[in-house]
């Protein structure tokens, strides 16, 4: 395994992920690089069939590639998913103790860093609610708090923030660039939605469809703080689309 | 869009003066606005429409079965009507006799289904867990729930004679089977992404287990443990009408006494209290499944289903507004579903 050097927290080198075997086989992604640096905030953007999932998948432990590396140099993922994926046996607090739990963290300092943890993500006094009796932002701020409860120096977003409302998602948008900023921790945030990524995104990393490859990394210039709705992110978004159009045409034919 | 008329476009805001309300007022409100509204009934009511149906049915049944006494289909030394039954079954309340034989009933059935459950769960787990196991034995799991307990009373005599551990036997071998289909349904239904999640938070093995799959699974497991008491009580009654022991009153012996001395009132007596041990235990596990599934949430949804369901009660409420009309009856939440054991 080769020794990451300072300035790069995940290194993805020539990764494919083949699924099945013999004609049914289906190659998901191909030979895929990429360099994330330490407190970078990458967006994977790509239609679907690109493998997004899968690789963030690879990222996170939860599966191993073909062939291909993936170095993270010793550093802790965390995973957050489109469906909040709470526990639906434990409230809201209970769901952010348990990955400290199972680090055998002591119980005075598990209730502490909870509500640290909800506090952060605005939910102080919400700890006894129950999933089911949260609002659907409100799940996936739980879900946050319980990624960073994993103590992560990356936290892998699979379309968090896909099933929300759109004002909701802004809003969470705007806290989500506050906490990454807050921590310095480095995110792979996986979307299909354009003006997301280029909100959100130091660089955007677009990948192309079955096998899903880097199609290209276009480098997001744009002064933080962003807004959703601000002329440079809209043109930005509109070329960005351009492109990703053009990699869904290949397919047509 | 009403807002593009002559008043709307001017007053709204410019972008920047959004910028007035911290991204914290506007998430507060937006919190406050979405958490769901809960309606909870006073506790007194939900009693109420917990019990009155069944003190309701209960009567209906009494009446039914005093309208055969009455219609004089049999003579009443062979059917007596409730009238003789319920009487003798609350003097019988007060005879030691009577405590003793269902202590030791319900010792049986405790001590047989608390060995069930250990057995049951055990390889439910195994089975879940290990692909050849489930291969080799999962169907035969299945098959020997659905034989009569009654038909392992010969080998059970054969090998214990008349003895406890006959009644033992065939009490595990009844209600094993269902715990262990339980577990094992509980386990497969497991939603992958919750698995997904679990070990992306770095749990394996039984930390895996402890942490996500066994409360995933509660549900089926708790179907599976309430299906086998009935398989165990089953199995129960049938030993203790076969095999008895000698010295060792119990609920079955007293009705095959009774029976035997043609004395229905006795009979009925009996069964009166199986049937009283059946509902309370019924009630118990009601009570744990739907504290289970309120606190998982699923009541309220579950409810709401039904209602969408069932379609609009009425066209609405600006529609029918009669004067005097009020309010339906609200449908009867809280009352009991048709119990399902099944998986």
């Amino acid at each position: 395994m080769t020794v990451l050097t300072a300035d790069t927290a995940l290194r993805i080198d020539g990764v494919s992920r083949v699924f099945g075997g013999g004609a049914g086989q289906v190659r998901a992604l191909d030979d895929i690089r990429l360099d994330v640096r330490p407190g970078e905030f990458v967006c994977l953007l790509g239609a679907s069939g690109c493998g997004k999932s899968t690789l963030l998948g690879l990222v996170a432990g939860l599966d191993q590639p073909t062939t291909g590396t993936v170095d993270t140099g010793g550093r802790r993922v965390g995973m957050m998913f489109q469906d909040s994926a709470l526990l639906p046996w434990l409230t809201a607090g209970g769901n952010v103790e348990v990955p400290l739990k199972l680090r055998r963290v002591p119980k005075a300092t598990r209730e502490a860093r909870v509500r640290e943890l909800l506090a952060m993500v605005r939910l102080a006094g919400q700890a006894d609610r129950r999933p089911h009796e949260l609002s659907g932002g409100m799940r996936q701020r739980v879900s946050l708090a319980r990624a960073f409860a994993q103590e992560a120096d990356i936290l892998c977003m699979d379309e968090p923030f896909g099933a929300l409302d759109a004002m909701t998602r802004d809003l969470l948008h705007d806290e989500l660039e506050r906490i990454w900023r807050e921590t310095g921790i480095t995110v792979l945030f996986v979307t299909h939605d354009v003006r997301e990524a280029v909100r959100l995104g130091d660089r955007i990393v677009l990948l192309s469809s079955r096998p899903g490859r880097v199609a290209e990394v276009i480098d997001v210039a744009i002064d933080r703080p962003r807004r959703i709705d601000q002329p440079q992110v809209s043109e930005l978004a509109a070329a960005v689309t351009a492109r990703l159009r053009e990699e869904v045409a290949r397919h047509g034919h | 869009m009403a807002t593009d008329t002559d008043t709307g476009v001017p007053s709204l805001r410019t972008p920047d003066r959004t910028q007035d309300r911290t991204p914290d007022q506007t998430l507060a409100g937006l919190d406050a606005l979405d958490i769901p509204v809960g309606e909870q009934r006073p506790l007194a009511r939900r009693t109420w429409s917990a019990t009155w149906p069944k003190v309701a049915a209960f009567a209906l049944f009494l009446l039914l079965w005093q309208a055969v006494v009455w219609s004089g289909w049999k003579p009443t030394y062979v059917l007596p009507g409730p009238d003789e039954a319920l009487p003798e079954f609350f003097s019988q309340l007060g005879t030691a006799d009577f405590w003793d034989a269902l202590g030791r009933t319900l010792s049986r059935a405790g001590q047989g289904y608390a060995l069930a459950v250990v057995i049951g769960a055990a390889v439910g787990l195994a089975v879940a867990r290990f692909a050849l196991l489930r291969t080799a034995v999962g169907s035969f799991i299945t098959a020997l729930q659905t034989m009569p307990s009654i038909v392992w009373f010969p080998l059970a005599i054969l090998l214990f004679q008349l003895s406890e551990s006959a009644i033992m036997f065939v009490v595990v071998l009844g209600a094993a089977p269902s715990v262990a289909n339980g577990v094992i349904y509980g386990v497969d239904y497991v939603p992958p992404l919750l698995v997904r999640v679990g070990r992306s938070m770095g749990a394996k093995g039984f930390a895996l287990y402890r942490h996500v799959v066994a409360p995933a699974a509660l549900p089926s497991v708790l179907a599976g443990l309430k299906q086998g008491w009935a398989f165990a009580w089953r199995s129960l009654m049938a030993g203790e009408l076969i095999v008895i022991v000698p010295g060792h009153p119990s609920i079955g012996a007293n009705l095959q006494n009774a029976r035997d001395l043609s004395d229905t009132v006795g009979v009925m007596v009996s069964m009166l209290t199986i049937f009283v041990v059946g509902v309370v235990v019924d009630a118990v596990f009601n009570a744990l499944d739907r504290r289970m599934r309120q606190r998982r949430g699923l009541l309220a949804e579950g409810s709401a289903a039904v209602k969408a369901a069932r379609g609009p009660r009425r066209p609405g409420p600006e529609a029918g507004a009669e004067p005097g009309g009020g309010h339906l009856p609200a449908p009867a939440r809280g009352g009991e579903g048709p119990s399902d054991t099944g998986v």
